[in-house]
Protein backbone atom coordinates (compact mmCIF):
# COMPACT_ATOMS: atom_id res chain seq x y z
CA UNK A 1 0.00 0.00 0.00
CA UNK A 2 1.53 3.31 -0.87
CA UNK A 3 0.93 5.48 1.86
CA UNK A 4 1.24 9.61 1.83
CA UNK A 5 3.93 10.75 4.02
CA UNK A 6 3.69 14.55 5.46
CA UNK A 7 7.44 15.80 3.72
CA UNK A 8 9.18 13.47 0.53
CA UNK A 9 7.58 11.51 -2.05
CA UNK A 10 5.22 9.15 -0.90
CA UNK A 11 6.45 5.52 -0.07
CA UNK A 12 5.04 2.24 0.46
CA UNK A 13 7.45 0.67 3.29
CA UNK A 14 5.79 2.42 6.08
CA UNK A 15 4.79 -0.07 9.03
CA UNK A 16 2.06 2.57 10.60
CA UNK A 17 1.07 6.17 9.03
CA UNK A 18 2.38 7.51 11.94
CA UNK A 19 5.90 6.35 12.05
CA UNK A 20 7.13 9.36 10.14
CA UNK A 21 5.80 11.45 13.49
CA UNK A 22 7.26 9.57 15.19
CA UNK A 23 10.43 9.47 13.65
CA UNK A 24 10.15 13.63 14.01
CA UNK A 25 9.25 13.36 17.88
CA UNK A 26 12.26 11.21 18.49
CA UNK A 27 14.69 13.50 16.91
CA UNK A 28 12.92 16.58 18.61
CA UNK A 29 13.67 14.88 21.81
CA UNK A 30 17.26 13.81 21.38
CA UNK A 31 17.80 17.45 20.33
CA UNK A 32 16.14 18.82 23.53
CA UNK A 33 18.31 15.98 25.87
CA UNK A 34 21.31 17.92 23.91
CA UNK A 35 20.45 21.05 25.19
CA UNK A 36 18.61 20.77 28.21
CA UNK A 37 19.61 17.84 31.47
CA UNK A 38 17.02 15.19 30.80
CA UNK A 39 15.48 15.49 27.65
CA UNK A 40 12.79 12.45 26.94
CA UNK A 41 9.47 12.84 28.75
CA UNK A 42 8.12 9.16 29.10
CA UNK A 43 5.73 7.93 26.97
CA UNK A 44 2.38 7.15 28.78
CA UNK A 45 -0.74 6.08 27.64
CA UNK A 46 -1.73 7.82 31.14
CA UNK A 47 -3.37 4.70 32.78
CA UNK A 48 -2.05 2.65 35.45
CA UNK A 49 0.15 0.90 35.85
CA UNK A 50 2.75 1.82 33.87
CA UNK A 51 4.20 -1.28 31.66
CA UNK A 52 7.16 -1.98 29.83
CA UNK A 53 6.67 -4.32 26.72
CA UNK A 54 9.01 -6.34 24.98
CA UNK A 55 9.68 -9.32 22.62
CA UNK A 56 11.82 -11.91 21.57
CA UNK A 57 11.51 -14.53 18.59
CA UNK A 58 8.61 -16.47 20.39
CA UNK A 59 7.09 -14.53 23.36
CA UNK A 60 5.93 -11.03 24.03
CA UNK A 61 6.71 -10.07 27.73
CA UNK A 62 4.71 -7.59 29.59
CA UNK A 63 6.19 -5.83 32.65
CA UNK A 64 4.28 -3.69 35.21
CA UNK A 65 5.26 -2.54 38.81
CA UNK A 66 2.60 -3.61 41.18
CA UNK A 67 4.27 -3.05 44.85
CA UNK A 68 1.92 -4.45 47.46
CA UNK A 69 -0.45 -6.53 45.59
CA UNK A 70 -1.36 -9.82 45.81
CA UNK A 71 -2.37 -12.78 43.10
CA UNK A 72 -5.94 -13.07 44.41
CA UNK A 73 -6.50 -9.05 43.88
CA UNK A 74 -4.94 -9.45 40.60
CA UNK A 75 -6.87 -10.27 37.20
CA UNK A 76 -5.31 -11.18 33.81
CA UNK A 77 -6.98 -11.75 30.44
CA UNK A 78 -6.22 -12.96 27.39
CA UNK A 79 -8.73 -11.93 24.25
CA UNK A 80 -8.11 -11.62 20.44
CA UNK A 81 -4.96 -10.14 20.50
CA UNK A 82 -5.34 -7.92 23.85
CA UNK A 83 -4.02 -8.70 27.37
CA UNK A 84 -5.84 -7.25 29.98
CA UNK A 85 -4.43 -6.31 33.12
CA UNK A 86 -7.29 -5.50 36.25
CA UNK A 87 -7.44 -5.64 39.72
CA UNK A 88 -7.46 -3.63 43.04
CA UNK A 89 -4.47 -2.60 45.36
CA UNK A 90 -5.63 -2.71 48.98
CA UNK A 91 -3.81 -0.43 51.88
CA UNK A 92 -4.07 -2.04 54.88
CA UNK A 93 -5.24 -0.14 57.68
CA UNK A 94 -3.47 0.70 60.79
CA UNK A 95 -4.20 0.88 64.13
CA UNK A 96 -6.29 3.78 65.07
CA UNK A 97 -4.53 6.17 67.26
CA UNK A 98 -1.53 6.70 64.43
CA UNK A 99 -0.76 10.08 63.57
CA UNK A 100 0.60 10.30 59.93
CA UNK A 101 3.35 11.93 58.48
CA UNK A 102 3.41 11.26 54.70
CA UNK A 103 1.28 9.54 52.84
CA UNK A 104 2.39 9.26 48.99
CA UNK A 105 1.31 5.40 48.37
CA UNK A 106 -2.49 5.02 46.88
CA UNK A 107 -5.03 2.42 47.17
CA UNK A 108 -7.33 1.72 44.71
CA UNK A 109 -9.12 -0.20 41.31
CA UNK A 110 -7.36 -0.06 37.70
CA UNK A 111 -8.05 -1.69 34.83
CA UNK A 112 -5.59 -1.62 31.28
CA UNK A 113 -5.92 -3.25 28.30
CA UNK A 114 -2.98 -3.65 25.98
CA UNK A 115 -2.64 -4.38 22.63
CA UNK A 116 -0.17 -6.22 21.46
CA UNK A 117 1.67 -5.85 18.16
CA UNK A 118 0.89 -9.64 16.39
CA UNK A 119 -1.20 -12.61 16.45
CA UNK A 120 -1.09 -14.76 20.00
CA UNK A 121 -1.46 -17.59 21.63
CA UNK A 122 -4.13 -17.19 24.13
CA UNK A 123 -3.47 -20.35 25.99
CA UNK A 124 -0.12 -20.12 26.71
CA UNK A 125 0.26 -16.88 28.27
CA UNK A 126 1.76 -17.57 32.07
CA UNK A 127 2.75 -14.73 34.79
CA UNK A 128 4.50 -14.25 37.68
CA UNK A 129 4.24 -11.72 40.32
CA UNK A 130 7.45 -11.51 42.15
CA UNK A 131 8.74 -8.96 44.75
CA UNK A 132 5.81 -6.45 43.25
CA UNK A 133 6.83 -7.00 39.89
CA UNK A 134 4.38 -8.64 37.22
CA UNK A 135 5.77 -10.11 34.09
CA UNK A 136 3.50 -11.85 31.60
CA UNK A 137 5.05 -14.04 28.51
CA UNK A 138 2.23 -14.24 25.91
CA UNK A 139 3.72 -16.74 23.17
CA UNK A 140 3.25 -15.80 19.63
CA UNK A 141 1.07 -17.17 17.45
CA UNK A 142 2.87 -19.96 15.10
CA UNK A 143 2.15 -17.94 12.06
CA UNK A 144 3.52 -14.75 13.26
CA UNK A 145 6.91 -16.30 14.50
CA UNK A 146 9.92 -14.87 12.21
CA UNK A 147 10.90 -17.72 9.62
CA UNK A 148 14.18 -18.30 8.47
CA UNK A 149 14.55 -18.86 4.89
CA UNK A 150 17.62 -20.72 3.80
CA UNK A 151 19.11 -20.18 0.64
CA UNK A 152 20.22 -22.88 -1.36
CA UNK B 1 -28.20 3.71 49.02
CA UNK B 2 -25.52 4.60 46.53
CA UNK B 3 -22.61 2.10 46.93
CA UNK B 4 -19.00 3.77 47.64
CA UNK B 5 -16.95 3.08 44.53
CA UNK B 6 -13.23 2.51 45.23
CA UNK B 7 -10.95 5.15 44.03
CA UNK B 8 -9.49 3.96 40.89
CA UNK B 9 -5.83 4.58 40.85
CA UNK B 10 -4.32 7.14 38.74
CA UNK B 11 -0.72 6.43 36.71
CA UNK B 12 1.77 8.46 38.75
CA UNK B 13 5.20 8.90 37.00
CA UNK B 14 8.33 7.89 38.85
CA UNK B 15 10.04 10.48 40.44
CA UNK B 16 13.79 10.24 39.60
CA UNK B 17 16.23 11.81 41.41
CA UNK B 18 19.56 13.86 40.77
CA UNK B 19 21.72 12.77 43.34
CA UNK B 20 24.68 15.47 44.43
CA UNK B 21 27.22 12.49 44.68
CA UNK B 22 27.95 11.31 41.06
CA UNK B 23 27.39 6.80 41.18
CA UNK B 24 29.75 4.91 40.54
CA UNK B 25 27.66 2.27 38.47
CA UNK B 26 25.45 4.53 35.84
CA UNK B 27 21.87 4.10 36.27
CA UNK B 28 18.73 5.94 37.15
CA UNK B 29 17.76 6.28 40.99
CA UNK B 30 14.37 6.73 41.76
CA UNK B 31 12.35 8.63 44.91
CA UNK B 32 9.90 5.46 46.03
CA UNK B 33 6.39 6.70 47.88
CA UNK B 34 6.80 6.36 51.25
CA UNK B 35 4.06 6.15 54.47
CA UNK B 36 5.20 7.19 57.66
CA UNK B 37 3.12 7.12 60.49
CA UNK B 38 3.90 6.70 64.23
CA UNK B 39 2.18 5.88 67.38
CA UNK B 40 3.21 6.03 71.14
CA UNK B 41 5.53 3.62 70.76
CA UNK B 42 6.94 3.39 67.54
CA UNK B 43 7.53 4.82 64.31
CA UNK B 44 6.44 3.03 61.07
CA UNK B 45 7.24 3.35 57.69
CA UNK B 46 5.78 2.10 54.63
CA UNK B 47 8.20 2.20 51.71
CA UNK B 48 6.79 0.67 47.92
CA UNK B 49 10.10 -1.02 45.98
CA UNK B 50 8.82 -3.36 43.48
CA UNK B 51 11.71 -5.41 42.29
CA UNK B 52 13.74 -5.10 45.64
CA UNK B 53 15.05 -8.28 47.50
CA UNK B 54 16.29 -8.64 50.91
CA UNK B 55 19.43 -8.72 48.76
CA UNK B 56 19.91 -5.31 47.31
CA UNK B 57 18.18 -3.35 50.03
CA UNK B 58 20.34 -1.30 52.57
CA UNK B 59 18.93 0.09 55.66
CA UNK B 60 21.10 2.64 57.63
CA UNK B 61 20.93 4.71 60.45
CA UNK B 62 23.08 6.33 62.14
CA UNK B 63 22.83 9.70 63.25
CA UNK B 64 19.31 10.43 63.41
CA UNK B 65 19.66 9.94 59.44
CA UNK B 66 17.63 6.95 58.32
CA UNK B 67 18.73 5.84 54.38
CA UNK B 68 17.20 3.85 52.31
CA UNK B 69 18.95 2.17 49.11
CA UNK B 70 17.48 -0.63 47.16
CA UNK B 71 18.59 -1.99 44.11
CA UNK B 72 15.53 -3.40 41.20
CA UNK B 73 17.23 -6.08 39.09
CA UNK B 74 15.94 -5.87 35.37
CA UNK B 75 15.92 -9.56 34.29
CA UNK B 76 17.61 -10.57 30.91
CA UNK B 77 15.75 -7.57 29.20
CA UNK B 78 19.31 -7.89 27.13
CA UNK B 79 17.89 -10.72 25.12
CA UNK B 80 14.62 -9.12 24.49
CA UNK B 81 13.51 -5.96 22.34
CA UNK B 82 11.81 -3.38 23.41
CA UNK B 83 8.70 -1.98 21.83
CA UNK B 84 7.07 -0.10 24.99
CA UNK B 85 8.82 1.82 27.64
CA UNK B 86 6.72 3.68 30.03
CA UNK B 87 8.83 3.17 33.45
CA UNK B 88 12.62 2.77 34.03
CA UNK B 89 14.36 0.19 36.45
CA UNK B 90 16.94 1.05 38.68
CA UNK B 91 17.81 2.39 42.21
CA UNK B 92 15.81 3.75 44.71
CA UNK B 93 16.69 5.79 47.44
CA UNK B 94 15.45 8.14 49.67
CA UNK B 95 17.03 9.97 53.07
CA UNK B 96 15.08 10.81 56.37
CA UNK B 97 16.09 12.62 59.29
CA UNK B 98 14.19 11.33 62.45
CA UNK B 99 13.33 13.34 65.14
CA UNK B 100 12.46 10.84 67.42
CA UNK B 101 15.19 8.76 69.16
CA UNK B 102 14.78 5.19 68.03
CA UNK B 103 15.71 2.13 69.78
CA UNK B 104 18.05 0.55 67.31
CA UNK B 105 18.10 -2.73 68.86
CA UNK B 106 14.33 -3.44 68.21
CA UNK B 107 14.05 -2.14 64.92
CA UNK B 108 12.08 -4.58 62.69
CA UNK B 109 11.89 -4.61 58.81
CA UNK B 110 9.99 -6.78 56.50
CA UNK B 111 10.02 -6.78 52.38
CA UNK B 112 7.01 -8.01 51.31
CA UNK B 113 5.45 -8.35 47.58
CA UNK B 114 8.16 -4.98 46.86
CA UNK B 115 6.97 -3.22 50.37
CA UNK B 116 9.23 -2.10 52.91
CA UNK B 117 7.54 -2.69 56.24
CA UNK B 118 10.23 -0.35 59.06
CA UNK B 119 9.08 -0.46 62.35
CA UNK B 120 11.13 1.26 64.73
CA UNK B 121 10.21 1.48 68.23
CA UNK B 122 10.87 4.74 70.33
CA UNK B 123 12.94 4.93 73.11
CA UNK B 124 11.18 4.74 76.20
CA UNK B 125 11.09 7.38 78.05
CA UNK B 126 12.52 7.02 81.07
CA UNK B 127 10.23 5.72 83.70
CA UNK B 128 10.36 8.13 86.83
CA UNK B 129 11.07 6.43 89.94
CA UNK B 130 9.99 6.72 93.40
CA UNK B 131 13.06 7.02 95.72
CA UNK B 132 12.72 5.95 98.48
CA UNK B 133 14.49 7.97 101.66
CA UNK B 134 16.26 5.64 104.30
CA UNK B 135 16.10 6.68 107.43
CA UNK B 136 19.40 7.31 109.47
Amino acid sequence: MIYRRMFGLPTWNVRSPFQELERMRNQMYSFLSNVSGSGLPSLHAGVFPSINLTEDQNHYYVRAELPGISANDLEIQATGNNLSISGERKIEAEKDNVRYHRKEREAGKFSRAISLPGDINPDGVSASLDNGILKVSVPKAEKAKPKQITIN
Amino acid sequence: MTEAEAKELKVKEKQEVSTDAEQTRPGAVYTPDVDIFESEKELTLLADMPGVTSDTLTIDLRDDILTLTGEAESDDEKTEERLVVEYGVGKYYRQFTLSEVIDQEKITANLKDGVLRLVMPKVEKATPRKITVNAG
